[in-house]
């Protein structure tokens, strides 16, 4: 199997994670899209630890997995907060720190 | 990307043949997750996508990761999203302001990105092929590595997941 296969899917995940980031409004399907990106850097991870042998890549996969864990939990726990303050998931409204 | 999986073909059909459907799922999946006008098929969506990861990590050996990630992504993870859409959201079915009203502004951006990311691939890596006798990774190993040399990461992981799991009773109380 050629390296880049995996190297090009990751990629291929990446850039669709980074446009469910920028286009959707629903805080919940952000943290979805974040889920993605980080799912193909682990991709690049395991595939670089395959092509060189070494078994750090793995290590590093295993931390990313559970750091996104911890991620989600408090992201979710926040879009529950503001839900309940606001009714409202939207991106959109949450301005008032802008400048 | 057809003409790479090609090109490899002429040893290790099997695997290839498996590598293209299961990324093809998970392209699809992926659009599926990014598009999708209902947040619950987005979410099962994400399903197919994250099962997928798990299993191009067996396909590239890595076992033990591939079943901490069915059990953490597809167990756990999944569940937890699945009750952030059914406590913010009561309604089910199709949902009109999913999207930002300029949502179009993401598709160059993603296609140009991908466009860099793929050039710098193709003309980094090649045609290099991954070992063909490639043996699974004994998990012992990585327990080693994890006990071993990155053992202060993984003391600062079991942190973040302690501030983690306080942060999240913290915020979502209800006081």
């Amino acid at each position: 199997m050629l390296v880049n296969n995996f190297l090009l899917l990751g990629a291929v995940l990446f850039c669709i994670g980074v446009y469910g980031v920028i286009a959707r409004k629903n805080a919940v399907m952000v943290l979805m899209s974040i889920e993605l990106i980080l799912n193909s850097v682990n991709l690049n991870f395991i595939a670089f630890s395959a092509l060189h042998g070494n078994i750090d890549g793995n290590t590093m996969a295993l931390f990313i997995i559970g750091v996104a864990a911890a991620e989600v939990g408090v992201g979710l726990a926040m879009v529950l907060l503001i839900y309940r303050n606001r009714k409202s998931i939207s991106l959109d409204e949450l301005s008032e720190m802008k400048g | 990307m057809s003409a790479v999986i090609l090109a490899a073909d002429d040893i290790q059909v099997a695997q290839n043949i498996g590598f293209g459907i299961i990324a093809a799922v998970m392209v699809v999946g992926a659009l599926k997750v990014v598009t999708s006008k209902n947040v619950v098929h987005a979410a099962l969506a994400l399903v197919l996508v994250l099962s997928g990861a798990a299993a191009q990590y067996i396909l590239l050996g890595a076992e033990f990761v591939g079943v901490s990630q069915v059990m953490v992504y597809v167990g756990a993870v999944m569940v937890l999203f699945l009750f952030g859409v059914m406590l913010t959201r009561a309604k089910l079915g199709k949902e009109t302001d999913l999207d930002q009203p300029k949502a179009w502004v993401g598709i160059p951006v993603a296609l140009l990105m991908l466009g860099v990311l793929g050039w710098v691939l193709i003309d980094g890596f090649g045609d290099e092929r991954l070992p063909a006798d490639a043996s699974p990774k004994a998990v012992v190993e990585i327990s080693d590595s994890i006990l071993g040399p990155s053992l202060v990461p993984f003391l600062a992981l079991t942190f973040v997941l302690v501030a983690a799991v306080i942060g999240g009773i913290v915020l979502a109380r209800k006081d």
